[in-house]
């Protein structure tokens, strides 16, 4: 008798569980777990109270990146909440055994761009972190996903979670991507259509012509998201290409290990016939850059389109929702996207402050000057080692050129938990994940854009249709 | 953890989709290394002012629903990161029980951890109870978990679902870690297989 047919979803949980109850409360197992500074603090309490050691100790890494700030590090951390929450990270780290990047490390960045980089983040892993973005490393055909505190706890404890399985939801998209228009637009796109709570109480798989051609860096982004889309996980089958990412990576594995790896990984796909609860599409080919106007990423329209009109809503608290969003933007219906002008451009963040999302920007914006417009441009890199690789092609000097800053690698004005923040009225074209209200700061007003995007926003200090320019 | 069984209060309406933990905590109180004290910063910027002061308009600053334990809100409640600050900060300031038409998954998943009974209704049934709601002082709801009932004002009932497993976590207030460590040795079992069958992790 053979095996019915499974996702990868279904794959990698199975693989996973440790006990399963007869109501389908399952104890699954947890391969690697990531921990900053800003989820952590009261699950090491909870340890040290209860005399509970970390249960593996080498599958945990630890990095501080929410707080730290973007300016020159060499003399400290000025902000004294901020530092007591860093210092207490490291503390931690210290006393349970767990390895630990400090802000003067350079292996430091955000905890999603770091667990790619070092190969810690691999394919059928299971992933967890007290964080939602953790979405991100479904881009390798990891289940990975973010939990609370308490959760965080018991990871260190048990490295296991209590799980009841998802549903499984498929978002296809076909086609292929025109110029100018990215990974950014695509999961952009699809949460405007499934809207922020679509993926609710799914594991969304990505797939399609349009998800295999992107880089892993696209893939990364997109997965990123796929929390503002509802889900906690995203998943992407893992091939030839995240093989070669992975390859030689400080904590991927060598020699007869990563054979042995590459022959497991090469199973991890959706069998022929395997069921999915829920199945969208969406078609790359006519895909126009997008830009987001509200305060829910799924406040989502095309640059070449205008601020929508709530009028048409028909229910009462929704429609009294998107007219706060828009009263909060300082929006007026249907005034067009490209009039849009802007205070601040802000790059970087786990969603796109990677290597390829730095050369997009340097590429729109190469030998041109920001607009006189804007209070100030920011570009934060994702990672120490992203820095690195940037300053060692000149985008850095590119950059600096055309009036960016070009700031420590973090968080920064992602979340605004260090100083990088908006200013209450500012209006910033972002490349982050979130456009809530005060996200970027106090009364701060933000647009998701993808990273060539808010380029050339940049340059023109409203936002352009990127397919326009020469 | 607390156990909640049955909670009686003037319910406070929120009328609001897509309150993300944004709103619910922003950032910058997520600098505490404590669970505590977050209830006077619960929904800070729609609560407050830019000079600190009360806005008047703000649900749970009007007089009939600042001390309401139950919340009321539009769909998709929660919906955001993480943080556990935002359970946190609804339980220091006072709620036991938040219903919606839907919770985002991270969210609902922090309340159970944290005594917070979150309920999904119909979209009828929240506007029934928003109509409630409205009546202030006047309207009171009982939360009864374990007969997976919402007690109206006018004697009408509201039956709820809950996952078994995770309504008896919360009605003995039971620490999950705890009950994992009672099963150490089918985790022990499980490391030392998946050490044979996947030798590179």
């Amino acid at each position: 008798m053979s095996a019915a047919p499974k996702t990868l979803y279904d794959k990698i949980f199975d693989d996973h569980v440790v006990d399963r109850q007869p109501d389908g409360t399952c104890l699954l197992y947890i391969d690697r777990h990531l921990v900053h500074e800003v989820t952590s603090p009261q699950a090491f309490e909870g340890l040290r109270m209860a005399g509970r050691p970390v249960r593996a100790p080498q599958k945990t890494l630890a990095v501080v990146d929410h707080n730290v700030p973007t300016s020159d590090r060499t003399k400290g951390i000025e902000e004294e909440e901020s530092r007591i929450q860093v210092e207490t990270l490291a503390q931690n780290a210290k006393d349970f055994g767990i390895e630990y990047y400090s802000e003067r490390d350079k292996r430091q960045g955000i905890v999603h761009v770091i667990g790619p980089e070092q190969g810690f983040t691999l394919p059928g892993t299971t992933i967890v972190c007290g964080d939602s973005h953790t979405s991100t490393h479904g881009a390798f055909g990891a289940l990975a996903h973010g939990i609370g505190t308490s959760e965080v706890e018991h990871v260190l404890a048990t490295q296991t979670l209590i799980q009841k399985k998802a549903k499984n939801m498929l978002v296809e998209v076909k086609g292929s991507l025109g110029k100018g228009v990215t990974a950014k637009d695509i999961v952009l796109a699809i949460i405007g259509e499934i809207g922020t709570a679509g993926g609710t109480g799914s594991v969304i798989e990505f797939a399609g012509s349009a998800i295999r051609d992107l880089s892993m860096e696209g893939r990364m982004t997109v997965c990123n998201m796929t929390i503002e889309g509802g889900a906690r996980a995203g998943l992407i089958a893992p091939d030839e290409k995240t093989f070669a990412y992975l390859k030689d990576r400080p904590k991927a594995p060598k020699g007869a290990h990563w054979d042995s790896a590459v022959r497991y990984w090469e199973t991890l796909k959706s069998d022929e016939g395997a069921h999915f609860d829920r199945i969208v599409t969406l078609d790359a080919n006519n895909l126009p850059p997008i830009v987001s106007w509200g305060t829910s990423p799924e406040d989502v329209v095309s640059i070449a389109g205008t601020v929508p009109d709530p009028a048409a809503i028909a229910d009462e608290v929704k429609r009294q929702s998107k007219e706060r969003a828009l009263a909060y933007m300082g929006l007026t219906p249907g005034t067009k996207m490209t009039d849009i002008e802007l205070d601040v451009v802000w790059i970087g963040s786990c969603t796109n402050g990677r290597i390829e999302d730095l050369r997009a920007v340097a590429k729109v914006v190469e030998g041109k000057t920001i607009s006189s417009r804007l209070a100030y441009a920011m570009i934060v890199p994702g990672s120490g080692l992203v820095k690195e690789q940037a300053e060692a092609e000149g985008l850095d000097r590119i950059f600096t050129a055309a009036g960016f800053q070009w700031r420590e690698p973090g968080c920064s004005m992602c979340l605004g938990m260090n100083p990088d923040q908006l200013k209450p009225g500012q209006r910033c074209a972002s490349t982050s994940n979130r456009n809530f209200e005060g996200r970027q700061g106090f009364k701060g007003r933000t647009h998701l854009v993808s990273p060539a995007m808010a380029a050339a926003a940049a340059i023109a200090g409203r936002f352009v249709d990127i397919r326009t320019m020469s | 953890m607390q156990p909640f069984t049955t909670l009686t209060s003037t319910p406070a309406p929120m009328k609001v989709v897509n309150v993300d933990t944004d709103m619910i905590i922003p950032k910058q109180f997520l600098k505490t290394i404590k669970r505590t004290g977050l209830g006077k910063s619960l929904f800070f910027e729609m609560r407050y002012d830019e000079k600190g002061n009360e806005n008047p308009d703000f649900v749970l600053n009007k007089p009939a629903y600042r001390k309401s334990e139950i919340l009321i809100a539009g769909d998709n409640f929660g919906c955001g990161s993480s943080r556990e600050h935002a359970p946190w900060a609804l339980l220091d300031f006072g709620i036991r029980c938040v219903i919606s038409t839907s919770f985002a998954d991270i969210f609902y998943n922090n309340c159970f951890k944290n005594g917070i009974l979150p309920i999904t209704v119909s979209q009828e049934e929240l506007d029934k109870l928003f109509d409630d709601a409205d009546r202030g002082s006047n309207a009171t709801l009982t939360v009864d978990l374990a007969a997976q009932e919402i007690k109206g004002p006018d004697g009408g009932t509201i039956r709820f679902e809950i996952d078994p497993f995770r309504k008896k976590c919360l009605m003995e207030g039971l620490d999950d870690i705890g009950l994992t460590m009672v099963k150490k040795s089918a985790i022990d079992t499980y490391e030392a297989k998946a050490k044979e069958n996947r030798a590179w992790l």
